[in-house]
């Protein structure tokens, strides 16, 4: 699983990727972790608020809601993939 | 800046789901208008029996304003900003870009100065919301209307403004805030500074909105409003706290008319005076609302009180830091000046006329 926090360095951001990290390994999860900060990338999301968290490419989550909707949303993006996995 | 996805918990259908949520909002509703109308008996009754404080001592005036008005800000800001992020909840910064595409000047001022109180915006997100802005067409002068009244008509200002000073001066701080975003807005796009646009701004291609949040159900949006409630409150509750420890010492303690020389009307420095001393103060709207309550008990004049607190929470320094990643530093430097200068004369306007 491909996870990427996207994020121009405030308080809320360092926040998510925080609690993305811990739950990633919390959840042993086979995922890797980018927080990404270059405008130019950001804005290919075609996002205006930040945080923002893409999970495989798809925008899942804008704003930081805590880490119980985090989490919700990583198990969410699972139960997903591995519906499509058999 | 909150969107959520929908349909996380199946486990009840929606409508019960709204159901009990509505029942839960109005049970506290009520618990806050109960709790709201035992402060004052609550405060004369801790400070004048159980302290014992005789009523006419510097002391005992000053604990009887502190317990009443901690208790009544701590609620009021509670109730009210979970009102005010409910209301949020309705708008996003994707809808706003929507509705001020292809809006002239002008018209796209008023609009953007309105828009910027209610849309959900945290100054975090002022880079990318400058970008998507600019790059769908929309003027830079608009921008920066938005921009402006975005934190200048800042919430938790507002709350603690109606709850020590009342609806007028809360009111009046509301109208002036919008006023000074459409003006500067106006400003800043006459004088035309789209070269001091960093380069790289314009040559962004944003990538299509491939997101489109799923329209939240009233539980979720209760829920949303009451996660930004509790976070905004938890934030400030301690300045405020100080605050008000400040403001009912110089209450109890400090002689009627102190003031008057130095935060007066008399005083013509003093508005720009304190919109100087405002701009490098930051976020602790919270702290400074009390003790300029208390100083203009003291002889200090509305218009410099309503001008220092605009400048703190409107031009703060790390927004011009996020910014300046988009911004060159002249136009930081005319955005400030033109603000900045607005604030004064909003400052001097209220001085007279009140």
């Amino acid at each position: 699983m491909d996870i990427k926090v996207l994020g121009a360095g405030c308080p809320s951001c360092k926040r998510m990727v925080s609690d993305v990290e811990k739950l990633v390994a919390q959840l042993n999860l086979d995922a890797h972790v980018e927080y990404v900060t270059d405008m130019e990338k950001i804005m290919s999301y075609g996002v205006m608020s930040t945080p923002v968290l893409v999970i495989d490419e798809q925008i899942v989550m804008i704003g930081y809601l805590g880490a119980k909707k985090l989490e919700a949303a990583l198990q969410q993006s699972l139960d997903k993939k591995s519906k499509l996995d058999t | 800046m909150t969107q959520t996805l929908s349909s996380q918990k199946p486990q009840l259908a929606p409508k019960n789901q709204s159901l009990k949520a509505f029942a839960l909002v109005g049970a506290a509703v009520v618990a806050w208008l109960v709790l709201y109308n035992i402060i004052q008996p609550f405060a004369n009754w801790l400070s004048y029996d159980l302290l014992a404080e005789p009523k006419d001592s510097h002391l005992g005036e000053s604990l009887a304003f502190f317990f009443y008005d901690v208790p009544k800000i701590i609620l009021l800001l509670g109730g009210m900003i979970f009102m005010i992020t409910l209301l949020r909840s309705f708008f996003s910064a994707e809808q706003t870009r929507a509705w001020l595409g292809g809006k002239r000047e002008g018209v796209g001022n008023i609009l953007a100065a309105a828009l910027g109180i209610i849309t959900p915006f945290c100054s975090c997100s002022a880079v990318p919301l400058f970008i998507g802005f600019v790059e769908s067409g929309i003027p830079l002068g608009v921008t920066f209307s938005f921009l402006i009244s975005a934190p200048v008509v800042n919430e938790v200002a507002l709350v603690m403004l109606f709850g020590l000073f009342g609806w007028k001066v809360a009111g009046l701080y509301l109208l002036s805030g919008v006023t000074i975003a459409i003006i500067a807005g106006v400003v800043i796009g006459r004088l035309k500074l789209e070269r001091f646009v960093e380069d790289f701004v314009w040559q962004i291609k944003v990538g299509k909105d491939g997101f489109m949040a799923a329209k939240p159900t009233w539980a979720q949006r209760f829920e949303i409003a009451w996660a930004s409630t509790r976070e905004i409150v938890s934030k400030v509750w301690l300045y405020v706290i100080v605050g008000i420890a400040i403001g009912a010492v110089i209450h109890g303690y400090v002689p009627e008319s102190a003031l008057v020389g130095i935060m007066g009307k008399q005083a013509w420095w003093s508005v720009p005076a304190a919109v100087l001393v405002g701009i490098p103060l930051y976020s602790n709207a919270a702290g400074v609302i009390p003790i300029v309550h208390a100083l203009m008990e003291k002889g200090a004049a509305l218009g410099t009180v309503l001008a220092f607190m605009m400048s703190v929470v409107g031009l703060s320094l790390p927004e011009m830091i996020i910014l300046r990643r988009v911004l060159k530093p002249q136009l930081i430097a005319i955005f400030i000046g033109t603000v900045a200068i607005a604030i004064i004369i909003t400052g001097y306007l209220f001085n007279l006329v009140l």
